[in-house]
């Protein structure tokens, strides 16, 4: 029987989940109180170490598991400040003017999608409330499927759906191509050879948005989602470096890293790296959505990792203190 | 009953079958492990003989008559060889082409953007810095130079990492410590990210705790 006990209790947490009032908002006070609890409990946990009893690697799952999901329930807004390199990005876009025809590459999948989604849903909500023409692509498979539920999102906002966007003139699927970074290089000379037809198997060349893109130098600027490779790093080495296109980029956090050093040689218009960029992008474009829920979240969980490295190296010391005694 | 609440219900169960691991390796998460490898392995297989077996090759050559793609069956079918002990050498041709194709494109793009650009923008835009930018923007400039420099220096085997030279590859060092460490704030910020998604899905589509 005590081998289902954690069984039941996971079973009985369903269950009482599913039957409290939705939604569950608590009130700023009860957020704080909430915050200073956890705030309470991990001090406790540093007292235990420095006390010598070491905490077990499950608490620390607890500990990040808790600072994840409790501020979904809280309502606090949290003070996000764009900086340069998200500011960069929107400051290109809002220079296109309307018309302009934006090559969109979704070069991402499912597992990256917190991070980019948001950026995806900003960006094509940004796009079709400034007329731009989307070009959509993808150098993953799942990519362009990424795209598909970013604008059937996006066109439910009443603004939006209000302009009666067609699908060809206004914007265009043209599915995911296999080759990585060949696919850019062809795409240089001609987008057609490259993607014959678009995702729901229409000629290339019946399509109207399509009529007069051959190549780069009829696109105004692209604009990469990208969650490793193939993505930004290709998409500048190539489009950018081989045929001069303007690229601005959104990247998951993990990749970020590799791909500043493209935003400080100019090379690369504007990033908005991570979670953080995600929101950033959020405010500068003006289309609040989930990335701006999320970034509360992620801002409580590196306090608790945070806390975690203290707790640890305090453990580590306190080891070091009891086997320095021992040897004595 | 609605098909996409079952759907939900099963990403519900499954995503709890995969944390479940957090606790101790059992049952419930192996086979959701399975399920989850299972799945993404046809996904992609399908993918692909869709993608390039049917679209690209078999339309191309079959209904577009563009003979050239010949090439590219004939080549993936000889990597395939190397599952046949005795022919498995001919595998090496097609991976000759791939290997040489892309060293070929790769040479150019890394040499022109990850080598000359980076140094025309660092040393660029430390020029620009002096002659007119602000102090906030000289000094990060100047670190992004100490930090190229020295990391080179780290690098360089050819000479012993002793007296004055061994100090500067130290300093390159740090910085390439703190480059690492910069790294890692920002896989932890993706993985938090990863889990962030699913604890949405969680709350959001399946509890309906949240909005």
């Amino acid at each position: 029987m005590k081998k289902y006990y954690y069984w039941f209790i996971l079973i009985a947490l369903i269950i009482v989940l599913i039957l409290l009032p939705k939604p569950l908002i608590v009130s700023p006070t009860v957020s704080t109180t909430l915050t200073v609890l956890l705030g309470l409990a991990l001090v406790v946990v540093l007292v235990l170490t420095l006390r010598g009893h070491m905490i077990g690697r499950r608490t620390v799952f607890l500990f990040i598991g808790m600072s994840l999901t409790l501020p979904f329930f809280m309502n606090f807004q949290m003070p996000i400040k764009v900086s340069p390199e998200v500011q960069t990005l929107f400051d290109a876009m809002a220079k296109l003017p309307s018309g302009s025809k934006v090559l969109a590459a979704f070069d991402y999948d499912p597992p990256s999608a917190p991070e980019l989604q948001p950026q995806a849903e900003a960006f094509m909500a940004y796009a079709f409330k400034h007329d731009l023409k989307v070009i959509i692509m993808g150098l993953w498979p799942q990519g362009p499927q990424q795209a598909n539920m970013a604008i059937a999102k996006v066109l439910q906002q009443p603004g939006i759906r209000a302009k009666n966007l067609r699908y060809g003139v206004d914007y265009v699927n043209l599915g995911f191509q296999s080759g990585n970074e060949f696919v850019i290089q062809r795409m240089g000379t001609s987008f057609s050879g490259m993607f014959p037809r678009d995702i729901y198997n229409t000629d290339y060349d019946k399509i109207p948005l399509l009529n007069g893109v051959e190549n780069f130098s009829n696109i105004d600027f692209v604009f990469n989602l990208s969650a490793g490779y193939p993505g930004t790093v290709e998409w500048v080495q190539i489009a950018v470096d081989r045929y001069g296109v303007k690229v601005g980029a959104g990247n998951t956090a993990v990749q970020a890293p590799s791909v500043y050093p493209y935003l400080s040689s100019h090379k690369l218009t504007g990033l908005a790296g991570g979670m953080s960029g995600a929101a950033e992008f959020e405010q500068a474009t003006k289309e609040i959505g989930k990335a701006n829920t999320y970034i509360l979240s992620q801002s409580f969980s590196h306090m608790v990792v945070i806390a975690f490295i203290i707790i640890g190296n305090a453990a580590l010391f306190v080891s070091y203190r009891k086997s320095k005694q021992k040897g004595a | 009953m609605d098909s996409a609440l079952i759907g939900t219900w099963l990403a519900a169960l499954l995503t709890l079958g995969i944390m479940s691991f957090i606790y101790k390796d059992n049952l419930y998460y192996k086979v959701c492990e399975a399920i989850f490898i299972g799945i993404s392995a046809g996904y992609w297989f399908i993918t692909y003989f869709w993608d390039s077996l049917y679209r690209k090759a078999w339309v191309g050559i079959v209904h577009q008559g563009d003979y050239i793609l010949l090439g590219g069956v004939i080549l993936g079918a000889m990597m395939l060889t190397r599952l046949f002990g005795k022919i498995g050498w001919i595998a090496r041709w097609p991976l000759a082409f791939i290997v040489g194709a892309t060293a070929g494109l790769k040479m150019m793009v890394y040499f022109t953007t990850n080598a000359m650009a980076q140094v025309h923008g660092t040393v660029n835009d430390m020029m620009a810095a002096f002659s007119g930018g602000d102090l906030y923007d000289l000094i990060g400039r100047l670190v992004i130079l100490i930090g190229t420099v020295t990391g080179l220096i780290y690098f360089y085997f050819s000479k012993e990492h002793k007296g004055v030279f061994g100090g500067v590859a130290k300093v390159g060092t740090w910085f390439l410590m703190i480059t690492f460490g910069a790294s890692f704030g920002y896989t932890v910020m993706s993985r938090m990210s990863l889990l962030l998604g699913r604890i949405d899905f969680l709350l959001t589509d399946w509890l309906k705790l949240v909005k």
